[in-house]
């Protein structure tokens, strides 16, 4: 199901249809394109590492870059793990005949076939059976001039028994406010491995982006997705779908704060179809005068399934709006689902405690909104858990 | 340190406070009791400036100074400080942080929890799923931490288990500087119910609550005998 199709109760006032969205960008190919990573300025370097991208390389396995839709990096010092640009790899792979459009599908909307139709680039990413790699790759989709519209299609491959750490930023150029960013990925978690993916987006005010994203849990596979939005963008919509076999687990987690101007509808569907797994969607949401749509819907289609849904939002602004939307669908009574879902503003005893202890009104409601935000995320390796904290301590910076 | 001259004060629109007068002076202890209803925790409460505990008439003096209606984080400045009876949890926000917030940088909280053997709760989320009795010790670290000049403490024993409660007492004989027999300059008011604490902390003088007044002040040794005796309200009495 497509995120529009239940949303148009939150419809926001004059929004564009998806074809006349498309006309407005020019296509990334059409446009100049960078040579090589020198040619990046100082001023982009810092906006990508805020965006938890470090050109260095440091700390991580990997890099791929692609800016505007050429790739300008794709290296992998780790033999376990293959990296390519998703072009390279349907030619070196006879179109990834199992893997390409699997779990998303291409006539799934305007954006899809649009992809489908004028395809960029994209990454490949492959962790061979039985490794296990604990530093993060690092991959960035980067949009560098005005206007332009990015399409990507990304495939990633947890091999059975492999470990995966996968940190991606998408950004825009640190002077340009106008964007599209189409992006299709398909994540295959093979029997007992682990794909940790954490996702962070810093885009201009006018930017438009549209995921698609489908993950397939295969038996007793772990995928632990993290979504960070924490800066102003006109619109994103992403509702990934995962699929869980038997005993397999899936947690999203989302930390999305909206700007006032920003109209941001996340979310989440989880098919629980294998006996004994387990699915999280957590979300914290924090509207400066934004609009929010916090989406989850869980499904229970097999036994002894365990599912948990909680969206928690705070509104800072009067104008703000966050429409949290649990759902849990149970097609067997052997099954234990729950959500839990608040939204409102800080209590105002909780500013008060801390002012009690010296913080001056400000102050303490900045503490406040930082622990918020500063949602603890089991399994997320230390480096990662790090490249969060510092996100949303930057994002407190001029608020 | 303190003085509270002819105190009303309203909370949701009806008077709980109905002309309190109290001294305080530097150095002393003093203990609130009263039975649950009478106004004790509400003295507290708008002592510190907290929402919602409007004052109709009367002064707060300070140190000198009229706090009546000055912002809580600046009275807290100022060396008053307050142990909640319940406080809220603060999601996020771990304990080593909120010691900081007290103490001014991470080292003081750092060092307080390890003498208290409290420092598995540094990484956890304030108040977040502790117990009554960690929520106390967490609460007194913390105004360890600040050092304040007057401490205001809500029923400190209340959720606390035997065995905790004589480090909750040594806790407390530190932070008003019992150990100090010349020149102590740290002064406290207690609320308690049960008087344990009086076996732990010597406390200068015990006041009596009851509707919104005090009616009785003296010994508080003596006034909690005379409560166990004979009940709050011809405790009350007999003083009168």
């Amino acid at each position: 199901m497509s995120p529009l199709d239940n949303s148009k109760a939150t419809d926001v006032q004059g929004q564009v249809s998806d074809e006349e969205l498309l006309k407005r960008f020019t296509p990334a190919s059409e446009v100049e394109q960078l040579g090589n990573l020198d040619e990046i300025d100082p001023e982009e370097v810092q906006k990508l590492r805020r965006t938890g991208v470090d050109l260095s390389g440091s700390g991580r396995i990997g890099s791929f870059l692609q800016t505007n839709c050429n790739v300008v990096e794709c290296k992998c010092g780790f033999e376990g793990v293959e990296l390519l640009p998703i072009t390279e790899a349907l030619k070196k792979y006879d179109g990834l005949k199992e893997y390409w459009w699997k779990l998303v599908s291409r006539d799934k909307d305007t954006f899809t076939r649009e992809a489908d139709a004028g395809l960029d680039n994209g990454y490949f990413i492959r962790a061979l059976p039985g490794e296990k790699v604990v530093y993060p790759l690092q991959t960035c989709l980067y949009i560098r001039n005005e206007n332009v519209s990015q399409r990507v299609h990304n495939i990633v491959i947890a091999e059975e028994g492999s470990e995966l750490h996968i940190i991606t930023g998408c950004a825009t150029h640190p002077d340009l406010t106008s964007g599209l960013h189409i992006g299709v990925s398909e994540f295959f978690v093979k029997k007992g491995a682990k794909l940790v993916f954490t996702m962070i987006h810093n885009w201009g005010d006018e930017v438009y982006v549209r995921p698609r994203t489908g993950v397939l849990v295969e038996q007793d596979g772990v995928f632990l997705s993290n979504y960070v939005t924490l800066k102003g963008v006109k619109s994103i919509q992403t509702y990934p779908v995962a699929t869980l076999m038997e005993n397999a687990m899936a947690r999203f987690n989302s930390v999305i704060v909206s700007p006032d101007g920003s109209d941001i509808d996340t979310g989440a569907k989880i098919i629980l179809k294998g006996k004994s797994s387990r699915a999280e969607i957590i979300s914290r949401t924090i509207s400066y005068g934004g609009r929010v749509v916090a989406r989850g819907h869980l499904v229970g289609d097999a036994p002894d399934i365990k599912a948990h849904l909680e969206c928690q939002g705070l509104i800072l602004e009067e104008k703000g709006i966050i429409h949290a939307i649990p759902e849990l669908e149970a097609h067997l009574s052997n099954v234990d689902m729950s959500h839990e879902a608040a939204v409102g503003k800080i209590a105002q005893e909780e500013i008060e405690y801390l002012m009690a202890r010296g913080l001056s009104e400000e102050e303490a409601t900045s503490t406040i909104v930082r622990g918020f935000l500063n949602v603890k995320i089991d399994g997320l390796p230390e480096e990662l858990e790090r490249e969060l904290e510092a996100a949303v301590a930057e994002s407190q910076h001029g608020m | 340190m303190l003085k509270i001259e002819d105190l009303w004060v309203e909370v949701q629109g009806k008077e709980v406070l109905k002309g309190i007068n109290l001294d305080i002076g530097t150095g002393e202890t003093h203990c609130l009791f009263g039975k649950n209803g009478s106004g004790k925790t509400t003295l507290l409460m708008t002592l510190m400036g907290f929402s919602g505990y409007k004052v109709k008439h009367g002064r707060i003096i300070f140190k000198g100074e009229d706090i009546t209606h000055m912002p809580i984080n600046e009275r807290s400045n100022l060396g008053l400080a307050i142990s909640l009876q319940r406080p809220p949890t603060l999601k996020g926000v771990k304990l080593k942080d909120m010691l900081s917030i007290c103490g001014g940088d991470e080292a003081v909280g750092k060092r307080l929890a390890t003498e208290y053997a409290f420092g598995h709760f540094l990484d956890r989320d304030v108040n977040h799923g502790f117990s009554g009795g960690e929520i106390k010790k967490s609460e007194l670290l913390q105004l360890l931490a600040q050092d304040p000049e007057l401490t205001l403490l809500d029923e400190p024993e209340s959720g606390v288990d035997i065995e905790n409660l004589h480090v909750i007492g040594d806790m407390i004989r530190r932070l008003l500087q019992k150990e100090q027999h010349r020149n102590r300059q740290k002064s406290g008011l207690i609320i308690t119910h049960t008087g344990f604490i009086l076996n732990y902390v010597a406390a200068d003088r015990g006041h009596v609550m009851l509707n919104g007044q005090i009616l009785c002040q003296g010994n508080p040794v003596e006034i909690f005998e005379g409560i166990q005796k004979y009940g709050y309200e011809e405790c009350a009495k007999c003083r009168l």
